[in-house]
């Protein structure tokens, strides 16, 4: 039998019950795969979590929140670090008074991202204590010792988590819940969250200071553990790869570290000194390897072959062996489609149509570069369309020129597409410009999330909704349209060119639910406005 | 308990009940006692594109994938999703396929996950009224009965 406490969980939700129990009294973020999932969680357990329009706000407002006093968590995918990286880093000097915990969810394998970054170097580089758990079980413990490592010493910590943690269901013994959370309030510290130059430089030699302190504790922390073993090899390892190396080679020695920055050297050198061959294994970039071998500890770390993709139990027995011959490749399954019926199918047939140059963004609508519709030029990052599609404009020449349009869907306008509205009106190209926005009242890729231009928070109620085009008109966007192309396919075609061609600049909102949500917006709207009759109805 | 680690894999495309099917397997080894992994890609799975998902039970389980060519039972939803998934089966593995339970049988055509699931309980060692109550607590009301009725279905096939 398993223990009665005992729970199946991913690692998604180990991170929300532990936020839960460790008092976080407010969670916020923006979805990402594979992150999504720890607040809307986290909201079912009922914590207090909140959708923000992307991740750099998010983390501002966990600082707030950390700021008063109170324990706070952020969510993201890692991608969504680069949005935060600016509030992230100068974090790591005011530091705060309650607790920050910043969770990083990397994809190593891209199994849902656009790229394979490896966010460990954001630790170092923000000078961040970094955590990282290898299943549901240290998920949850990490969670909650990153929350205790904030609050001692003042600090935002990294909880550095990967999809196939974030997304794999393991046994997990919660522990009780901590003392009620304390009631924030505000004390003033001018010097230490005022961050001009006469402040920030002791702040930066006061972050020093508390990580030399943090490297010191972690020297004996038991977050870190070894595993002892035969000593010919002996094995550092952390986050997943653990537990492909456990089961492989269950006879080797292995340090295995869970608290990853400042990483405790000492123990690192002695570990080294006590085995025969010394291997750091490790998925993504060679992060251990490289600081470990800068400290003058003599490793063999995996062969660059092994920097790609995610490790798995095969690809861990070949690194043991040593074994670089090429990998066979696995069977490629059917990749994502657009849904049948989805509307903006009559989009990328109107772009072919009329010979598009599309810069593209990222959402379910980045499909329309796939068989069969070939019809985005370009996706790099969130809100990414409109600053790349007026770079062209202003260069190509003028007949090539009024082919580029920026294509951005509803919430990814919302989360980084709205300065680049700012600069079209700022800087326009001499042939003008159009920027469609799919609005699909929803964040259809990552699972259907609402966002501040549905009007719904994260528990689908009503509050404050964003009106994108009067958004529009007011940085000053001369024609704003609103239309549905799977009403009137030629009428939107029409439309598209006339826009492409007019020299102005234009914004076109196609509208139309996502045929997955529809039904559930009805629901949610029918609910809102019996909540509204009810209160009507109150004296 | 035996030492042994048993590898089940399902697989079918997005919106198959791959994940539910997963789900119910893991949840079942998890109330036997077992050590259980059940870990799944699930990114863009919506969009009709391939899902697999593993399950690993046993007294201690350590990666939570089940290592390429090993596992003992992969459960295929989808006819064209077999041959990309037969790699993963182990020599003399057992391949329940999507073939082995007429659609045209079920009172819902989207319960041919938990009928496959009927044919997967003939070969592992948990009692019919364990895989029931399993069923019965992952399905809401109004879709039970065609679920008990698919999983019975698949069991009087295997
Ligand atoms: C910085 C960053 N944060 C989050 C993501 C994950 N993500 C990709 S697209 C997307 C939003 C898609 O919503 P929308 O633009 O409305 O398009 P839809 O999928 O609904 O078509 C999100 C959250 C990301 N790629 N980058
Ligand atoms: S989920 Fe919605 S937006 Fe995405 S492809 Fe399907 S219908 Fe279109």
């Amino acid at each position: 039998m398993n223990d009665p406490n005992k729970l199946l969980l991913s690692g998604d939700e180990a991170v929300a019950r532990a936020a839960l129990d460790a008092g976080v009294i407010l969670g916020t973020g923006y979805p990402g795969t594979p992150s999504t999932e720890i607040l809307e969680c986290f909201s079912q357990l009922g914590g207090r979590a909140q959708w923000a329009p992307n991740e750099k706000v998010a983390l501002e407002v966990a600082l707030g929140v950390a700021f008063a006093g109170a324990r706070a968590m952020v969510t993201m995918k890692h991608v969504g670090v680069n949005v935060a990286a600016d509030p992230l880093f100068t974090s790591a000097y005011t530091g705060v008074s309650g607790a920050l915990l910043v969770v990083s969810a990397d994809d190593p394998g891209i199994a849902s991202s656009q790229n394979e970054q490896d966010n460990r170097h954001y630790a170092v580089a923000a000078g961040l204590p970094m955590l990282e758990p290898s299943d549901s079980q240290e998920a949850y413990d990490f969670t909650r010792a990153a929350l205790e490592t904030s609050e001692r010493w003042k600090i935002p910590v990294l909880l550095r988590l990967t999809t196939r943690v974030c997304h794999s269901r393991t046994l997990v013994h919660p522990r009780a819940a901590g003392p009620a959370p304390k009631t924030p309030h505000f004390e003033r510290d001018i010097r230490g969250r005022v961050m001009i130059p006469a402040y920030a430089r002791p702040a930066h030699r006061r972050l020093r200071q508390k990580l030399s302190e943090i490297q010191v504790w972690n020297e004996t922390s038991t977050l870190n553990r070894v595993i002892d073993g035969d000593r010919k090899l002996g094995v550092i390892t952390s986050g997943v790869s653990y537990m492909h190396l456990r089961e492989v080679a269950p006879h080797l020695r292995v340090l295995k570290l869970g608290f990853t920055y400042p990483l405790p050297m000492e123990t690192i050198r002695a570990f080294a000194a006590g085995v025969e061959r010394c291997l750091v294994l490790e998925e993504g970039d060679p992060y251990l390897a490289d600081a470990i071998r800068a400290a003058g500890v003599v490793v063999e770390s995996k062969p660059e072959m092994y920097r790609f993709d995610e490790l798995d139990a095969g690809r861990v027995r070949r690194i043991l062996a040593g074994d670089t011959s090429p990998e066979t490749p696995v069977p490629s399954g059917k990749p994502p489609q657009l849904c049948v019926g989805c509307s903006y199918r009559y989009v990328f047939e109107a772009f072919r149509k009329l010979d598009c140059i599309v810069a593209g963004d990222i959402g379910c609508y980045t499909l329309g570069a796939v068989p069969p519709f070939e019809a985005i030029d370009a996706c790099v990052c969130m809100g990414a369309s409109i600053g790349v599609g007026l770079g062209m404009r202003h260069v190509l020449p003028a007949e090539e020129a009024r082919r580029v349009v920026s294509v951005i869907g509803d919430s990814t306008f919302v989360h980084g597409g709205i300065t680049g509205l700012v600069e079209m009106v700022y800087n326009p190209p001499p042939t003008g410009h159009v920027v469609l926005i799919l609005d699909n009242a929803t964040t259809a890729m990552t699972g259907h999330q609402e966002h501040p231009g549905t009007g719904r928070t994260l528990e689908h109620e009503p509050t404050g909704k964003l009106s994108i085009e009067d958004l529009a008109r007011s940085v000053g966007i001369p024609n704003v349209v609103v239309c549905d192309p799977a009403t009137d396919k030629p009428g939107f075609e029409r439309l598209l060119r006339d826009c492409l061609g007019n020299g102005q600049l234009n914004l076109i909102v196609a509208r139309r639910p996502c045929l997955l949500i529809a039904g559930k917006i009805k629901d949610y709207e029918r609910a809102a406005e019996q909540c509204c009759e009810t209160l009507a109805q109150e004296p | 308990m035996s030492e042994r680690v048993t590898n089940i894999i399902i697989a079918g495309l997005g919106g198959q009940g791959v994940l539910t099917a997963s789900a119910i397997v893991s949840e079942l080894a998890f109330r036997a006692g077992f050590d259980v992994k059940q870990s799944e890609l699930h990114g863009m799975s919506q969009r009709g594109g391939s899902v697999s998902s593993d399950i690993r039970f046993g007294r201690e389980v350590f990666s939570p994938m089940v290592p390429t060519g090993a596992a003992d039972y992969l459960v295929v939803v989808a006819p064209d999703q077999v041959e990309v998934n037969r790699y993963q089966l182990r020599p003399g593995g057992v391949l329940v396929e999507p073939g082995a339970v007429d659609a045209a049988e079920l009172i819902n055509k989207k319960s041919s996950n938990v009928a496959l699931l009927g044919i997967l309980s003939r070969h592992l060692d948990f009692s019919e009224a364990a895989w029931l109550e399993v069923i019965a607590a992952v399905f809401p009301e109004k879709l039970l009965a065609a679920n008990l009725q698919a999983f019975a279905l698949g069991r009087e096939r295997a």
